[in-house]
């Protein structure tokens, strides 16, 4: 495979001294015009004319790409999870912890998967940072776990407006669900018996569930993606 | 409208068809109703993304929008039911005494609160949509003497758990039919996750996990078996879900549809 790249030295963050440095906050290289052979996605900036800032896209290609970023997150969180299980976990978390992993890992692909066979504007593989997370510590993990399922579905629940494709609707709506059952499960193991697992921090007196806008929530998960990106039609620049 | 002609209307296949038939002009008609129930479509999604939006507005606006809010009306009466259902199911249970045991007395009061302002939620949505909210049926929580759910407690959670997770795949088979109005098609998805919460919750009250693996409910009566037919997929537009970590992980990623007419069925069981 050939893919001719061009990489600006614009956005270089403070990744310069990364052994991949050609991803998207690697460091500035002048490399116009250089055809690079067996090389693999993962690996490349797809300059899509807007510096070297990836955007999600237009219509539901955008909505696609921002479920797959969401999706990317959750699977790195919790493959970090599960690689190194908190000291004294029990069996039964583990169990969950597992299942978690292998729901957002199964998601992810799945977008990468469908998004790639319908457009090349796929967004690439993103970093993350977990600041102030300790993976060691179980009342850590469950906090961000707890943040990032209800972000996940606050974030479906905000986008599913923008879907024009309804076959597109039906699959967000059949992972939201599975979201907030992680997310009603996360929020029992974190304060048992109580009324958390479906909280009136989430649930509002009609007894709706929180739906966000995209740049609100992207808002919100900027602290855990390194690898900036711009969702230009809804404002995230 | 008389809920039991609804539920039969809901039910005919023909009513669909015959709209269309009439709105030839109209190329996105197939965009809603069933085909929002339908299950796999194949990963040739490429065509349409490459597409521009196809346009909701036709030649024939009037008709178009008439049918689309009939859709999205009937979807919406659907889904009133289904709260009553379950708004009364857990009234009665916490009006037995001595049926719900005090540690879990918050759990189902917040399950009960929530179903209680769905009901008053989806009437007023259909108020302001020009509908007059269908009555409560008459229901029959025993299904003919099937179940005792208000004498024992583990059919209490038994039958709590089917209707949650009869209410995610319900309103999930309805979203097609809401979509042409963006703030009904909010509401309904943000409706359709606290169904989900409360079934993960009442779920692993069960020992069960929040999530459904394959077509297993987890130690419930055949008599559910409709709650969770199709749940074993792993095909989700033509990705094998099951590659990575088999299939119960990968059925157990994705919650399924039900159809209009087979979320109508279940909840006829439980309606006098």
């Amino acid at each position: 495979m050939k893919k001719t790249i061009s990489v600006s030295n614009q956005g270089a963050t403070l990744d310069t001294g990364r052994r991949n440095f050609l991803k998207l906050s690697g460091v500035g290289l002048a490399l116009a015009g250089l055809a690079l052979v067996g090389c693999n996605d993962d690996d490349l900036i797809m300059d899509n004319g807007s510096g070297n800032v990836f955007d999600l896209g237009k219509g539901d290609t955008g909505v696609l790409n921002y479920a797959y970023a969401l999706e990317q997150l959750e699977a790195d969180f919790y493959t970090k999870v599960v690689n190194n299980f908190y000291s004294g976990i029990s069996s039964v978390e583990k169990e969950l912890f597992t299942d978690l992993y292998h729901h957002e890992v199964i998601h992810r692909d799945f977008f990468k998967a469908a998004i790639s066979g319908a457009t090349s504007n796929v967004l690439p593989t993103l970093e993350f940072q977990y600041p102030g997370v300790n993976f060691n510590d179980r009342n850590s993990v469950l906090a961000t776990a707890k943040a990032l399922e209800d972000t996940g579905v606050a974030a479906y629940n905000g986008a599913g407006r923008y879907i024009t494709n309804p076959d597109y609707l039906v699959i967000a709506g059949k992972i939201v669900s599975v979201e907030a059952r992680h997310a009603s499960a996360i929020r029992n193991l974190i304060n048992p018996g109580s009324a958390d697992f479906s909280g009136d921090d989430v649930i509002n007196a009609n007894g709706l569930d929180l739906a966000k806008e995209p740049k609100d929530i992207v808002a919100v998960a900027a602290g855990f993606i390194k690898t900036p990106f711009t969702w230009k039609e809804r404002g995230i620049s | 409208m008389n809920i039991l002609k609804l539920l039969d209307k809901l039910s005919d296949d023909k009513f669909f068809t015959k709209e269309a038939s009439r709105l030839e002009t109209i190329t996105n008609l197939s965009s809603f109703g069933k085909k929002a129930a339908v299950a796999a479509v194949p990963l040739g999604l490429g065509a349409m993304m490459t597409t521009s939006v196809k346009a909701e507005t036709t030649s024939n606006t009037t008709i178009s929008s008439a049918v689309f809010k009939d859709a999205l009306t009937d979807a919406l009466q659907l889904a009133l039911v289904l709260e009553y259902l379950e708004d009364e199911y857990y009234r009665m249970g916490l009006n037995k005494a001595n049926l719900i045991p005090s540690a879990d007395r918050t759990v189902f009061m917040q399950i009960s609160k929530h179903e209680t302002a769905h009901v008053a939620f989806l009437k007023s949505a259909l108020t302001s949509l020009g509908q007059t909210p269908g009555a409560k049926p008459t229901f029959d929580f025993t299904a003919k003497g099937n179940f005792s759910p208000f004498d024992d407690y583990n059919q209490f959670l038994i039958l709590a758990q089917a209707f949650e997770d009869t209410g995610v795949r319900a309103y999930k088979g309805q979203a097609g039919n809401v979509m042409s109005n963006k703030d009904v098609l909010t509401a309904a998805l943000q409706i359709h996750s606290v169904e989900a919460r409360h079934a993960s919750q009442v779920r692993r009250m069960r020992a069960n996990k929040g999530w459904i693996e394959l077509s297993n409910g987890g130690n419930m009566p055949s008599a559910t078996n409709a709650v969770y037919a199709g749940e074993e997929n792993t095909n989700q537009a033509g990705f094998n879900t099951a590659n990575a970590f088999g299939a119960a992980a990968g059925s157990a990623a994705y919650d399924e549809v039900l159809s209009g007419s087979d979320a109508t069925a279940i909840a006829s069981l439980f309606i006098a």
